[in-house]
């Protein structure tokens, strides 16, 4: 392929050939016109019509493209991907209370899933307990509510926590309900040494995209190394930091964007984690991706293959790391909640297909596929089920997963791949000259850029240039649903009342030496004596709440709220 | 005071629902189309979003959130508003909402609730035809 694949003649004999069929083209045009004005990818990224090995002259094999397992790991993280153990399937389930939520978590493995993921509800992702008067009206609404250890063992009642991995989908308040995690664990009998999981725990994208904000920008990233020099020394399986492109995708965010924003987020958590000491080799092996895949097919397969070889280039070349590992983006992918619609809900099933199809062949370790309703509301059993059969199928009878990115080599996928890894290049080196992505969140540039690609969408969507089929084309209403989630009435009452019953058991005198050691430490410069972590383990095992030790990280660290740009 | 006085319209989220992608393009749009926008950013309680409407002496209040938590903030907005003897301040909806629901948030008075897929000119057109600037309060 390329330059260095074909010899001169040959190259000469296409480029004439190519020219050749390009009048060609242009001639048949003429009787029968392109259907559209532009074709772009759902990014507006324009692509032509034809490729053909003159797209990747410039380019080299080895260097680009290579083997799976193998640097710059374009091909795949691992050697043998799909062929010895299919993606994670990984269902992102969170609702009502622990015991609803535990029941959801047998429900989806007893139909085959393979790794858990917990949604929390908005006031634990903000770091407020269910009875906080900023909390009213939304417990259990978008994921479970989890105020107390005593939450946290509900959660888990009945699960091998050695055997299955567990992702949970929070930020802010993330090195504590991780503490709770790893006191419960050990509770259960379980060791920390042998939890294998991953916490989001990705503060960056929240002032860029997702918004559960709670501390500034400086004291969130000494939590967030707090847990990643804790993981590296005392918890080796685990995922301390998904850096995650899931949410700056939602947010209205382009491909191209997605990529580059979220590996300098990466690339910034490097940074911390090596001013405080850290050897890269000794944790860069324990970050993983988040990655969103939109309805866009080969866009996303070319950005996941391209984010792997970004990556990998990254960290040999900036970070200098030695071990391949440190090298390898392991990723989660979702399919895009943004790309689902109200209108004609069963259409929902295709997009998702499509969109998990695109995650396969771009490699993921681990897989969220979004249920039909789920865009009204947390799912119901029988949307979740066609959710997590689409894996099924797509794994075990389509044979997609039987040849290793089988995609390589595609004139198109390949030269799409090299654009999107230009296009990142470009914003890093901006985001090198704005000082670095905290301060170029300060200055609101990759908000406002995201901001502009939404409305310029969003303005060819009223347009017509991008389709949404049941919305701009074929439009029609949205119907009822024959199946529903119903929630229970008395669900934030009911939790309101079990913390409050939690509380009185408290040892108030064990409690409060846990909390006082935990605010010595946030006060304390960053470092390892003054690593918040064993002291949260403490705290939440004495009967801390979510919301104690986040109010302590408030009046210790100070609050940050939205600037409202756009 | 002339009805051809700039529509003021604050965009508000209540409640701890991050989700602003909506939020913000309304904003811009209604920009665009000529209102003068106030858009106070994620997380407001009902009580800021009230504060900032009669503050900012706006002529509507356009209300995002797609966090199924409406059942409290909307009817909080109406009562304070009501309460603070300002229910000619105009409030709209935009967001996920049961479809049952609907109905019971215009009871409280929302005057139009517009759900994804609806459009950005439908919208201001809507605002240009049923929204007018409010009459001064003194006398």
């Amino acid at each position: 392929m390329g330059k260095k694949m074909l010899p001169e003649a040959a190259l000469e004999r296409l480029e004439k050939e190519y020219k050749d069929w390009q009048s060609e083209y242009r001639k048949a045009l003429q009787k029968m016109p392109e259907r559209l004005e532009k074709f772009s990818t759902v990014s507006d990224l324009e692509v032509k019509e034809l490729y053909t090995p003159l797209d990747l002259q410039e380019k080299d094999f080895h260097e680009e493209i290579g083997f799976p397992g193998q640097f710059p790991f374009t091909r795949g993280v691992q050697p043998t991907m799909y062929r010895a153990r299919l993606w994670t399937m990984r269902m992102f389930a969170g609702l009502g209370t622990a015991e609803d939520t535990n029941k959801r978590f047998h429900y989806l493995i007893n139909h085959g899933e393979t790794g858990l993921s917990t949604a929390f509800d908005f006031p634990t992702l903000m770091g407020y307990d269910t009875g906080s008067p900023l909390a009213l009206g939304e417990c259990g609404k978008c994921g479970v509510a989890i105020d107390t250890i005593e939450d946290m063992q509900k959660l888990f009642t009945g699960i091998n926590l050695q055997e299955v991995t567990t992702s949970m989908t929070i930020n802010p308040p993330a090195s504590i309900l991780w503490a709770m995690y790893i006191a419960n664990a050990e509770n259960e009998g379980f060791q920390r040494k042998n939890l294998g999981g991953t916490i989001q725990n990705d503060c960056l994208k929240e002032f860029i995209a997702q918004k559960t904000l709670m501390l500034p920008p400086d004291p969130s990233l000494r939590l967030v190394v707090d847990t990643v020099e804790f993981g590296a020394r005392e918890v080796p399986r685990w995922n301390t930091i998904s850096i995650s492109g899931y949410h700056i995708r939602e947010a209205g965010s382009t491909a191209a964007q997605e990529l580059a924003f979220t590996v300098y987020d990466g690339i910034t958590y490097v940074e911390e984690s090596i001013k405080r000491g850290l050897k890269v080799d000794d944790f860069a092996g324990r970050l993983s991706f988040f990655w969103n895949s939109h309805i866009d097919f080969f866009e996303e397969i070319a950005k996941m293959r391209a984010a792997r070889r970004l990556w990998a280039r990254i960290m040999r070349d900036r970070f200098k790391a030695q071990n391949p590992r440190s090298m390898m983006m392991r990723f989660h992918t979702q399919t895009a909640g943004c790309s689902l619609t109200s209108q004609e809900p069963y259409n929902n099933i295709i997009r998702t297909t499509t969109e998990a199809l695109a995650a396969i062949l771009g490699g993921t370790q681990s897989l969220h596929t979004n249920s039909l309703d789920e865009v009204y509301m947390i799912p119901s059993e029988e949307a979740v089920l066609i959710a997590l059969r689409t894996q099924q199928i797509l794994g075990e009878e389509c044979g997609v997963a039987n040849v290793i990115d089988p995609l390589a080599g595609s004139y198109f996928v390949e030269a799409l791949t090299n654009r999107m890894e230009e296009e990142a290049v470009q914003y890093i080196r901006k985001l090198d000259e704005l000082g670095g992505m905290v301060a170029a969140i300060e200055r609101d540039y990759p908000q406002m850029e995201i901001a502009d690609a939404a409305y310029h969408y969003q303005e060819q969507v009223e347009r017509g240039e991008k389709v949404i089929i049941g919305v701009n084309k074929f439009p029609s209403d949205r119907p009822e649903l024959e199946f529903i989630l119903q929630m229970d009435e008395g669900l934030e009452e009911g939790q309101i009342e079990r913390v409050s019953r939690f509380k009185e058991k408290r040892d108030k005198v064990k409690l409060q030496k846990a909390m006082d050691n935990l605010r010595k430490r946030c006060e304390g410069p960053p470092s390892w004596e003054n690593n918040v972590m064993p002291a949260l383990i403490d705290a939440v095992r004495a009967g801390a709440t979510e919301q104690e030790c986040c109010d302590l990280y408030r009046e210790v660290f100070g609050t940050y709220t939205d600037p409202g740009s756009f | 005071m002339d009805n051809a006085r700039t529509l003021r319209i604050l965009i508000a989220k209540p409640g701890l629902d991050g989700h602003d992608r909506g939020a913000r393009v309304i904003a811009r749009a209604f920009r665009d189309a000529g209102f003068e926008v106030i858009y106070t950013g994620c997380h407001q309680s009902p009580e800021q979003i009230v504060n900032t409407a009669l503050q900012e002496d706006v002529d509507l209040i356009g209300l995002s959130i797609l966090s199924g938590a409406h059942g409290y903030s909307f009817p909080r907005i109406m009562q304070l508003l009501e309460e603070h003897d300002a229910r000619d301040i105009s409030v709209i909806g935009g967001g996920i909402f049961p479809l049952g629901d609907i109905p019971k948030l215009k009871a409280l008075g929302i005057r139009e609730i517009f759900e994804p897929g609806a459009k950005l000119q439908d919208i201001i057109s809507w605002v240009r035809s049923n929204i007018k600037p409010r009459q001064p309060m003194v006398a």
